[in-house]
């Protein structure tokens, strides 16, 4: 990670990170909210070079535009350079840097704090964990799936009521799964990106030591941002389960057929997350389980999946909110666009695009005229009268 | 200056305003090798009446005002000399007006070439503009008050030739329309058969105003383009090689590259050629002429055209050219720059020669890109080193190549485009007292105060 020191000042602060791939308009979201290069990935490489050589003293506002980064991987997908893949560790070394220096904006100070003694970014009692879950099994020995829910799913209004949907539509087909409940533990994912390498590392080492107690080999989840630390940190620290987004099991029954659904007219456009498209590459999924649900027609925004446009709520805004204010925020953009392709409905696969849409949808008086629904509950709409 | 903040603030808004160290920090410098020197107050002004109204406000306070596009001329043109105030520009980006039958574009001071490039391609296919190989984020008006070029500059001469209109803000605060659109509606011409007023505003880099919107020309944007690649190892040919494509009036864009790595490329000149056309028979035909026109050297064993792998061509074909950006990143150390003297074609060999001398003597790696202009009127050559950010005995070194190579190529009768504050200084030295003279009056009436971007073009 610390390799960051001696590559850090290759970066020529071209600009081409800010665009999408066919220069349509910014797609970097902290360039876009601030408009001040200084905010754009070759602002904050140049600057965390001159704080690294002592040319500029570290400041709240110097955290500020570091961390307001989302790492949402746009300038990785266009930076021209050898070094593009880096980037995003790049920050995160910078942003380890500050933690241990104990330099970091308040904001996160308070996130990483609440994760620490709460084991959520909520502050919420950990007792409370699993109070969406009634009737929701425990993982137990010989179920096929655990299903992480993951912080927003377990505290937050709209992940939990995600997280429900997600639940009954897995038990309508019959796959066997169980989740933590209060046993659950933070993933770790917003964590990483913050550059809390030591809480990181805990919260990993804590989960997969649990995960292997109990024995299981599937992990289902609800979340992008826990899919991809799952599967691709924890590996670093032992784990060797098979890790699945909830979209990938989705398009595995409808491919199947395994499901029965019925027409469900909607005019629907998605929004490709984050940590699920760029970081991953599941671009293909979850469109495809709209367009096989009878009566949907699926519209695509004119920034998607390489290029989508992220929703502002990675590396932990989804409660920091650093992108906040405004009619440029990230979240406000995203839900004008969608609701300019004449879709009735944004259909989003990740709590956190959620949380931050439904919030956008009523500043920009959307409400009533753009629909957020996450995936697994268009699906469940799409079941059978009876079945959902 | 604490008051001076205030008052920025009630004209642009608080979002708008920094003069917080790192915002200073960052508009300080450039990616170039030019020293840098912050200014105190970075602003994003979003209308022409907010400049109106930050340019009286500077007039007040005496204080610099230096209008910013991207900063990627890498010669320190927006570098704030005396601090004051940076405008970045980018905030004005719309695109105001599509003139279809006129063939052009109106845009705000900001808008990049990026977005203008996607804007066309989705909403007037037929039409086109000069793109640069600068990344897209460079803006229209600061690349044509450059006097920049692109990819049409081969047939059309300079972007800044392609200017068809222009508002700008004088440094005195007034508003004023340049060309057709001072007494028409339409901007389909900067001057004829009026003054051309825009020689008081182009290739001053902002010192006698500030560009608030820009009417550019368009093109036929052909449905089929491709790019052959012709290959010499003699430098003394290609003046000739160039002028003979120039001749048959069919090239959309010549190019001359060399560069000695990887090693099979070092002695060799790829000359690389771009064609259009609306059919393949059109293509073919063009195709054909450059063959045609070429054949000698291939007779004589001189040179010939070659293959381009698909692997090749995409990069050849992207517009802007990534691989111009590239270059800085090709020794892992983030930088380059280069000097252009803009000069006849025949000035080929020498100017290769002394690149390759000045990389020796300086222990640099370089290379070079040659545009032709206008069929052949003169080319801007590019002496292309790379440095290491973190090495600063690299960086002195390749500054004092530049150096070397600017006053060669002013010795060689080349005149250097975009040229940093020292090669300005090296250019007026030589100039023609009488110009000089000129310029001086014509900057001390435009900017009585001297608060527009000083320290570049001090004709005194």
């Amino acid at each position: 990670m610390q390799e960051y020191v001696n590559q850090i000042h290759r970066c020529f602060r071209c600009g081409y990170c800010t665009f999408p791939t066919d220069y349509s308009y910014f797609n970097c979201p902290s360039y876009r909210r601030f408009r001040f290069e200084s905010y754009s990935t070759g602002g904050r490489l140049w600057l965390t070079y001159a704080w690294l050589k002592g040319e500029i003293d570290w400041s709240e506002h110097l955290a500020e535009i570091l961390y307001s980064c989302t790492t949402c991987k746009n300038c990785v997908e266009q930076c021209p350079m050898k070094f593009a893949s880096d980037i995003v560790d790049w920050i995160v070394g910078a942003r380890s840097d500050m933690v241990e220096k104990s330099k970091i904006p308040p904001e996160v100070g308070r996130f990483l704090e609440a994760v620490q003694v709460y084991g959520n970014p909520f502050k919420l009692p950990r007792g409370e964990r699993d109070a969406w879950a009634d009737g929701i099994k425990r993982y137990e020995s010989g179920d096929e799936y655990l299903f992480y829910v993951g912080c927003l799913g377990s505290y937050d209004e709209n992940g939990q009521r995600m997280a429900r949907g997600l639940a009954e539509l897995l038990k309508q087909a019959r796959i066997s799964f169980g989740i933590l409940g209060n046993e659950e533990e933070c993933c770790g994912n917003e964590v990483y990106m913050l550059g809390e390498m030591g809480l990181f590392q805990m919260l990993a080492e804590k989960n997969i030591q649990r995960f292997k107690e109990l024995g299981l080999t599937k992990i289902v989840t609800l979340s992008p941002h826990a899919y991809n630390t799952m599967k691709n940190n924890y590996p670093k620290f032992g784990a060797d389960f098979e890790v699945y987004h909830y979209t990938q099991l989705l398009h595995d029954l409808i491919k199947k057929k395994t499901m029965k659904l019925s027409q469900n007219r909607a005019k629907v456009t998605y929004q490709d997350p984050c940590f699920l498209g760029r970081y991953n590459k599941i671009y293909d999924e979850p469109r495809q389980i709209l367009q096989g649900i009878p009566g949907i027609e699926l519209v695509e925004m004119e920034r998607n999946r390489e290029d989508s446009f992220c929703c502002g709520g990675g590396s932990g805004n989804f409660v920091m909110d650093l992108l906040a204010g405004g009619e440029e925020s990230p979240s406000r953009v995203r839900v004008r666009e969608a609701y300019e392709t004449g879709a009735d409905t944004l259909a989003v696969a990740c709590p956190s695009c959620m949380t931050m849409f439904m919030d956008a949808a009523k500043e920009e008086g959307l409400e009533d005229r753009l629909t957020i629904k996450d995936v697994s509950q268009i699906m469940n709409e799409s079941l059978p009268p009876g079945q959902q | 200056m604490s008051d001076l903040y205030e008052a920025l603030v009630n004209i642009v808004g608080k979002d708008c305003v920094s003069n917080q160290k790192e915002e200073r920090y960052f508009y300080g410098r450039d990616p170039g090798l030019m020293k840098p020197h912050e200014p105190d107050y970075v602003v994003m002004p979003k209308t022409t009446e907010e400049i109106q109204e930050i340019v009286r406000l500077a007039n007040k306070e005496k204080i610099p005002v230096v209008p910013k596009g991207a900063g990627l001329a890498l010669t320190g043109l927006v570098i704030p000399q005396k601090g004051g105030i940076v405008l970045d520009m980018k905030r004005m980006e719309g695109i105001l007006e599509v003139n279809e039958k006129a063939r052009y574009v109106i845009v705000e001071g900001g808008t990049t070439h990026g977005v203008l490039k996607s804007y066309l391609q989705k909403h007037h296919p037929n039409l086109r503009h000069s793109i640069p190989d600068s990344p897209p984020i460079a803006t229209v008006a600061a690349n044509a008050m450059i006097h920049g070029q692109g990819r049409l500059t081969q047939q059309r001469g300079f972007n800044s030739d392609m200017v068809s209109g222009l508002e700008v803000v004088l440094p005195t605060g007034e508003i004023c329309r340049i060309g057709s659109c001072s007494v028409s509606p339409y901007w389909f011409s900067k001057g004829p058969p009026l003054p051309d007023l825009t020689g008081l505003f182009l290739g001053w880099f902002g010192t006698t105003g500030i560009i608030t919107k820009l009417a550019l020309k368009l093109y036929p944007c052909k449905k089929i383009r491709d790019v052959m690649l012709f290959l010499t190892d003699r430098a003394e040919l290609v003046p000739d090689i160039v002028l003979k494509l120039g001749h048959t009036e069919m090239m959309e864009d010549i190019v001359i590259s060399t560069q000695p790595i990887p090693l099979r490329f070092k002695g060799n000149f790829f000359i690389v050629v771009f064609i259009t056309g609306d059919s393949d028979e059109e293509i073919e035909f063009k195709r054909k002429m450059a063959w045609d026109t070429l054949w000698e050297y291939f007779d004589s064993r001189d040179g010939g055209f070659v293959s381009i792998t698909p692997d090749m061509k995409a990069p050849m074909m992207a517009m802007p050219s990534k691989d111009t950006t590239r270059f800085a990143d090709v020794r892992k150390g983030g930088g380059f720059e280069y000097s252009g003297p803009i000069a006849p074609v025949d000035r080929y060999p020498d100017f290769v020669k002394k690149l390759e001398e000045l990389a020796s003597d300086y222990n640099l790696s370089y290379a070079s890109a040659a545009r032709v202009i206008d069929e052949g009127h003169c080319m801007m050559f590019s002496f292309s080193y790379t440095f290491n950010r973190a090495d600063p005995d690299e960086m002195d070194r390749a500054k004092k190549a530049l150096d070397e190579a600017a006053k060669f190529s002013l010795d060689q009768g080349g005149v250097i485009w975009k040229p940093n504050i020292d090669e300005q200084r090296m250019m007026m030295a030589r100039m023609d007292p009488n110009t000089l003279k000129l310029m001086g009056r014509v900057k001390e009436l435009l900017d009585p105060n001297g608060i527009m971007n000083p320290g570049n073009w001090e004709a005194k």
